[in-house]
């Protein structure tokens, strides 16, 4: 970019063509007052407080949208400026209410703060004054329009950052206002209360709901969000040692200011009266308080006997997602190392396991390719079982911003959702399909010549097996198969292949299918087909679905590798980490999440550790799950609450929460980031790492460290994609692994120019193969299941009150034509069964779902969703088929 | 060939319309009909001659007689008179007011005499509906000159030699403006004609629209190749739906015969045009605030630069000049430049369109060379004030603009001089005051307007005019304080300075320039609560002379009962119970009845 040179105040500076006056003057430290503006908004010129003097200007104008040009002379403090400054405050001063003692911004308000610097002591105008209702209508937001200034932050932060269009202008002049769509209340409109607003309001207009009448915070901690794994950073807001809410950290490095409804306002949990304090031991059939040192030394004494008189191989523990990287290491290391079984395993099981298995395969590493703040620069975004919109909202809210900039979609799901809305292509495949699609969206490309043959010659191999496979699969088989028009397919095909930077977006749409890993190694023979991998912005990208996922995987929380993806089974990897412990491990790849629960109900399994997670509700047929632990000798349940998986244990062990402790999460991209201790734990309850240390010393395996950074410096020894990271060096921004080594920058993209991790790409062919199982005349519909924006996964529902005040029941969808035929009407409770159980829930009729189909959540224990789902699972990895299984339903 | 002997024009403007010219014209062909004279006499519906004033409009060619206000009642006496036996209707010709005589012709009317009607000349002269008529009047002459003649460079030089400025109220040089987009890198270019004429008062674009659309259509397709455009916006306000209608039916004709499309005359040329309805909003007559409606966004300005030369509608360079710039380009490429220049003051070229309107005999549209004083305006072609009353002031430029007073009735009518004594051409809106007129009513008046229109977004627009309407307010109920003169003042200079746009920043000129030559009417309402013109009803009282004769009238007619006397006897009024109405005013046959 050129440089102009320009004079402001009399000093000279030279700064590139491209910027304002206001960025101009900040490079000379010289304080130009705002309110409209916003770095990370369009800047809109319409407060008119920045307003400075231009030599040979007619008017004023104002600093936030004047480009600096070669001799511009700028003054920003004469006489005139002061005035018209002065004057425009005092104006928005006049029609603004003067409650500032009872406001909740008070004190961190843009306007008082206006008024002070600039020195106003009376307000001149005594007219009308805008005066509305309030907008108090759902648990999230307050909306004091009579408190507004017009600057119209709100407007362009839903319209650039949040990109849902929700508030907007409307009215003329002095009855001007901002109001949600139609001039509605917010919960009448389609506002998914991210609350993004709220974080760009300079004044008492929006503000948070939870932090009202609660007082100011005397301290605020940045830290990781404990939903899902976009890794969003914010600010626990604390007073008097508890966490009151949560306000945008703007150096947030995924997200900035944006969040979405479960992080700003669902932290509420921390402080549920349903926390479980102290150690719980069951005594003839009841739980009674213990102290710490009676739970941990009887659970060492059963552990030890257990591992005594069956074998190591007798006890399994269940890592977990939710927790932090530290946790999960120190878990799979009291595994390997104290009881020595590899029995190892945690949810990414039910969810991305096959990513790691076919990306493995494929690439050589199991993760995202791509990194989060690349997808607004996506020409053609290829979306295939995934509902970033609900399930990764701020990744939803990039992809939006994407489209804005005008890039094209391709959206490859059964239901209906916000972005199969938005595509440019929707391909409403039939679920189980995807192989039958992908196999056919390939062949069209090979025979078109759309296919990139210098990166199929230079970066991969076993192109051949794949084109021959392929050749099978032409477009009206898959049409028939799939039931997407041939014609779709040739388009979707067309734009993927042809475009400039094209990247795939997946989820458990793909993953949790008997052919997952099959699904997966499809995705990856499409990207090296078009050589769309390996650059900015392309790429094949599985967003991770809970906060550590990653980490937990890299942790080393499965049954056949160690950190950092290193197999128990490969001598070398096992002979480092017995140095590295000081002990003898097993070679031998342990159970699997489903094994498990088959060896338990087998007998073969005699005990369970289990850590954060309830797979009782999480995980599919839970009358499978529940008899499988009901015939453990002894189960061990750490956690926050008293879930259902809990309440089977011999033993609870009460955790603290992400407020409560050090840590580090490894979000969707890799990204290894700080999570900050912000109150005290809970009650007597104690951060998982030291719960684990601390049983591991009693059962004679000293394991002690300081703080979690000492069990970061471990994990940086022995993981090499870990080797550059440490606390200092993550504080700021986090590290994007791999990051080889110390003081290595980090990876934004991997595969860098058709690299693969593994040397050359390899294609594996891959044959359609239908569900497990599908409907028939007893079962007549297909249920698919995910997640809904307002809860996640099994834990929101029940202990964050403001998330359940607004979603409080499971609804499922069905398409108005078969609620028709079933006499089914809006809100009727119905019964919703399989050859494993039955449930029920409200109808929620919807074309969202296509008739024939169903859809459910799993969020709500009132409605155990995975008491109907199916227990088949992958073939490689063992993931459930969560996606398909047939049901009736009835009117209950 | 049948012979036509006579043609009869009918005005079928917006304003002959609604006065009804339709009514006429079908008493006419009935009537023609009746007679067997369908065949020899010719009815053409034309646009507007600019006399609204005096409507419906029919002449009478080839004698060119001019009858006014012609109902459909007069129909057959017309016909059995004028076109059977060949005789003047003596009581449908115009009368001066002045020296009450009846003009038969056109030419002669004195509301014609002084003006120079060239972007106007076709106007209620040819069928706006039929494309033949335009080009049989030298129409798209100058497109095929520039097309096939002249490079686009050399179309710009000779549109800045010209010194053709932009009549839409900036008046920044034409030229120039084309030549920025010209300039500007960009794949795609548009033209857009800003057709939001939304001053009170003004109609001077939308009688062009109505009466010569294939003008302003030529003129934006010589601006299309000149500036390296393909497509061009109309953005007309959807109060206009006839110019809207004709402009279709213009847009129409000229892609069948090829004069919109592709490769225009051959030359490689292509040019299409599109119509995009306003939906009612002033501001959108503000540049970048239109450009955002033509998007589908809500209409509201933003801060240039980038101006719209370099980024304009969806980002590209595009050119916006309002109908009357647009209607003066044909001619100026068919004539020359310098036969252009010659025409109107040093620095003000050409002609002005001015919209009549307000406290004037004449009321209508008059097209005058730069450079003409307001006396002749309003004296020699608006026929005075109406009622004999006295001239007081003209608002020129709308609610933008200022007041002129009578001591600068001779001040030559330009660009530059008007906005030397406070005033703005604006897009030439004269509203003509006289005494009865108070000037901090009409200040508020305007005040009103903008405050209203204001788009909300930026503060001192949005909040400013606000307080300083409720300060106008203030003043004209009686009470306005010490000092409110003053902050009227400081916040007009702060308004100005400041606002978004140039609805904000040209918002307190009404003030400003009432305030420059009638600031005693300010102070007489505030120190001595009294209004000089007895117009704000709060601060007048009614009182009867002695010249009442007490017959009784003034009693009678007023609605509250506030009048008492016997016959014959000096009436009363009781100022506590006057609602001030001015009914009794009205009775009273002897004048007896003041206010003040």
């Amino acid at each position: 970019m050129s440089q102009v040179t320009l004079s402001i105040d009399g000093n000279k500076v030279s700064v590139p063509s491209n910027i304002t006056v206001l960025e101009a003057a900040t490079k000379l430290a010289i304080h130009i007052p705002t309110l409209c503006y916003l770095s990370d908004l369009s800047p809109e010129g319409s407060c008119r407080v920045c307003v400075v003097e231009i030599k040979g200007a007619r008017s004023l104008v104002t600093a936030c949208t004047y480009p600096v040009s070669e001799g511009l002379e700028v003054s920003t403090n004469t006489p005139a400026v002061l005035e018209a400054r002065r004057t425009v405050v005092e104006m928005l001063l006049a029609n603004h209410p003067q409650e500032c003692p009872t406001c909740q911004r008070s004190q961190t308000c843009e306007l008082q703060s206006l008024a002070h610097e600039l020195g106003i002591r009376n307000v001149r105008f005594t007219g009308e004054k805008r005066k509305y209702q309030l907008d108090d209508s759902n648990p999230f937001i307050i909306r004091d329009n009579s408190k507004c200034v017009l600057c119209g932050r709100c407007v362009r932060v839903c319209k650039e950052v949040q990109v849902c269009n929700v508030l907007e202008w409307t009215e003329r002049g002095f009855t001007s206002k901002v109001t949600p769509t139609f001039d509605s209340t917010m919960k009448d409109s389609s506002c998914v209360f991210c609350g993004t607003c709220v974080s760009a309001c300079p004044v008492g207009a929006l503000t948070e709901k939870s932090l009202f009448g609660v007082g100011k915070p005397d301290k605020k901690v940045k830290t990781t969000c404990p939903f899902c794994g976009v890794g969003c950073n914010f600010d626990l807001n604390v007073k008097n040692g508890k966490v009151i809410g949560v306000t945008s950290n703007l150096e947030g490095p995924v997200n900035g200011r944006l969040l979405c409804v479960k992080g700003r306002f669902g932290t509420d949990y921390v402080h549920s009266p349903e926390r479980l304090t102290v150690p719980l031991i069951k005594k003839n059939g009841n739980f009674v308080e213990s102290t710490w040192d009676e739970a941990l030394d009887i659970i060492a004494k059963k552990f030890s006997t257990i591992k005594n008189t069956y074998g190591s191989d007798a006890l399994a523990a269940v890592s977990s997602a939710r927790c932090v990287n530290e946790d999960n290491y120190l878990m799979q290391k009291f595994m390997r190392a104290v009881i020595g079984t590899n029995n190892i395993d945690h949810c990414a099981r039910t969810c991305h396991s096959p990513t790691v298995a076919g990306l493995a395969t494929s690439f050589g590493s199991g993760a995202m390719t791509n990194s989060i703040n690349e997808i607004p620069d996506c020409k053609v975004m290829f979306i295939i079982g995934a509902n970033p919109s609900e399930a990764h909202p701020v990744i939803g809210a990039k992809m939006r911003q994407a489209l804005r900039k005008g890039a094209k979609l391709i959206v490859a799901d059964p239901r209906k959702t916000e972005m199969a809305q938005k595509a440019d292509i929707w391909l409403r495949l039939k679920p189980g399909t995807d192989v039958m699609l992908i196999n056919g969206l390939m062949h069209i490309i090979i025979r078109n010549e759309w296919s990139n043959q210098k990166f199929i010659a230079n970066c991969t191999t076993g192109f051949d097996k794949v084109k021959a496979v392929v050749e099978k699969y032409p477009p009206d088989l898959v049409e028939k198969i799939t039931g997407v028009p041939a014609e779709q397919l040739y388009k979707a095909a067309k734009l993927y292949a042809t475009s400039e930077r094209s990247s795939i977006f997946y989820t458990l749409g793909i993953t949790e299918h008997t052919c997952g890993t099959d699904n997966v190694m499809s995705l990856a023979n499409l990207t090296m087909l078009t050589g769309h991998i390996g650059k900015p912005s392309t790429g094949v990208n599985p967003l991770r679905g809970q906060n550590n996922v990653q980490g937990s995987c890299d942790m080393g929380a499965l049954p056949n590798v160690y950190p950092g993806y290193q197999q128990v089974s490969q001598p070398e990897s096992k002979k480092k980490f017995e140095k590295a412990w000081n002990t003898i491990l097993s070679d031998k790849p342990g159970l699997t999440l489903p094994d498990m629960f088959d060896a338990a109900n087998r007998g073969d399994l005699k005990a369970m550790y289990i850590m954060g997670e309830d797979p009782v509700l999480s995980d599919a047929d839970a009358h499978h799950i529940r008899s499988g632990l009901l015939n453990l000798d002894f189960l061990v349940v750490q956690n926050l609450f008293l879930t259902e998986t809990a309440k089977l244990a011999d033993i609870i062990l009460p955790a603290s929460s992400f407020a409560e402790k050090d840590g580090t999460f490894t979000n969707t991209e890799r990204r290894i980031q700080r999570v900050r201790q912000a109150i005290a734990p809970i009650g007597k309850s104690r951060p998982d790492w030291q719960i684990i240390a601390d049983l591991a010393t009693r059962m004679g395996y000293s394991m002690h460290y300081d703080h979690p950074c000492q069990i970061m410096d471990e994990i940086a020894k022995l993981t090499p994609a870990y080797t550059g990271v440490n606390y200092d060096r993550i504080d700021a921004t986090g590290l994007q692994w791999p990051v080889p080594e110390a003081g290595h920058p980090g990876t934004p993209y991997l595969h860098s120019g058709g690299n693969f991790t593994c040397g050359l790409g390899y294609f594996m062919a891959v044959e359609y193969e239908p569900p497990a199982e599908v409907p028939d005349e007893e079962f007549p519909f297909l249920l698919t299941t995910g997640r809904i924006l307002y809860h996640y996964n099994v834990s929101t529902h029940k202990y964050s009150k403001r998330l359940s005040e607004h979603a409080p029941e499971e609804r499922m969808m069905l398409n108005p034509e078969d609620a028709i035929k079933l006499d089914i009407k809006e809100n009727d409770l119905v019964r919703i069964s399989s050859r494993r159980g039955s449930v029920t829930a409200k109808a929620w009729l919807t074309d969202a779902v296509a008739p024939g189909i169903v859809w459910m959540s799993f969020h709500f224990s009132a409605t155990p969703t995975n008491e109907v789902t199916n227990g088949a699972y992958d073939k490689v990895t063992k993931t459930y088929e969560y996606k398909v299984c047939a049901v009736q339903v009835k009117k209950a | 060939m049948q012979h036509i002997r006579a043609h009869v024009l009918i005005c079928a403007g917006t304003g002959c319309t609604a006065s009804g010219a339709k009514r006429v014209e079908a008493a006419l062909q009935e009537e023609l009909a009746k007679k067997g004279l369908d065949k020899e006499i010719k009815i053409v519906e034309t646009g507007c001659h600019g006399f609204c004033e005096a409507g419906p409009l029919v002449i009478v060619y080839p004698e060119g007689t001019f009858y006014v206000r012609v109902q459909e009642e007069d129909v057959p006496e017309l016909v059995e008179s004028h076109l059977y036996k060949g005789r003047i209707v003596e009581r449908l010709l115009y009368k001066e007011p002045v020296t009450h005589e009846s003009v038969p012709n056109y030419n002669d009317l004195s509301f014609y005499k002084k003006q120079q009607r060239m972007v106007l000349a076709n106007c209620g002269h040819i069928n706006p509906e039929v494309i033949g008529d335009y080009i049989a009047s030298g129409g798209y002459e100058a497109l095929a000159k520039a097309l096939t003649g002249m490079s686009p460079t050399e179309v710009v030089a000779e549109v800045k030699k010209s010194g053709l400025r932009g009549r839409g109220g900036g008046g920044f040089p034409t030229g120039m403006k084309w030549g920025f987009t010209q300039n500007a890198v960009g794949d795609k270019k548009y033209v857009v004609c800003n057709a939001d004429e939304g001053d009170p008062g003004a109609f001077m674009d939308r009688s062009v629209l109505e009466g010569d659309p294939h003008r302003v259509i030529e003129g934006m397709a010589i601006c299309g190749y000149a500036i390296g455009a393909d497509e061009g916006y109309l953005y007309v306000r959807a109060e206009y739906p006839l110019a809207i209608k004709r402009l279709r039916i213009a847009i129409d004709q000229a892609e069948e015969m090829g004069l919109l499309g592709e490769n225009i005359f051959g030359s490689g040329f292509n040019f299409r045009l599109k119509i995009k309805e306003g939906a009612g909003a002033f501001v959108c007559g503000e540049e970048t605030a239109l450009l955002a409606s033509i998007e589908g966004k809500r209409g509201m300005p933003r801060p240039r630069p980038p101006f719209p030369a370099i980024s304009g509608l969806w980002g590209k360079p595009t050119n916006i000049n309002n109908v009357e710039t647009f209607a003066n380009i044909p001619q100026i490429i068919n004539k020359g430049s310098a036969w252009y220049a010659s025409i109107g003051t040093e620095k003000s070229k050409g002609t002005k369109v001015f919209a009549l309107t307000g406290r004037i005999n004449h009321t209508g549209l008059a097209e005058v060379p730069m450079g003409i004083s307001m006396r002749e305006i309003i004296f020699d072609i608006g026929g005075g004030i109406i009622g004999g009353k006295k001239f007081k002031a003209v608002q020129i430029g709308g609610p933008s603009g200022g007041c002129l007073p009578e001591q600068l009735l001779d001040l030559p009518v330009d660009y530059d001089s008007l906005i030397q004594v406070g005033a703005m051409m604006g897009s030439g809106g004269l509203v003509v005051m006289d005494e009865t007129t108070c000037m901090v009513d009409l200040a508020k008046f305007f005040l009103a307007f903008t405050q209203a229109e204001s788009c909300g977004k930026c503060t001192p627009c949005r909040e400013g005019t606000k307080r300083m309407l409720e300060i106008l307010n203030r003043i004209t109920e009686g009470n306005g304080k010490e000092g409110d003169i003053e902050l009227l003042e400081e916040m007009s200079r702060n308004i100005k300075n400041t606002a978004l746009c140039g609805l904000g920043q040209t918002a307190p000129n009404p003030v400003l320039s009432t305030l420059r030559y009638f600031r005693n009417e300010y102070e007489a309402h505030i120190t001595e609560k009294r209004c000089p013109a007895g117009a704000c009803s709060a601060l007048t009282g009614y009182s009867i002379t002695e010249l009442c004769k007490g017959c009784g009238l003034c009693k009678k007619s007023c609605p509250v009962e506030a009048i008492s006397g016997e016959i014959k006897g000096r009436h009363n009024i009781n100022s506590e119970a006057c609602i001030k109405c001015g009914a009794c005013i009205a009775k009273c046959p002897f004048k007896a009845i003041i206010k003040g």
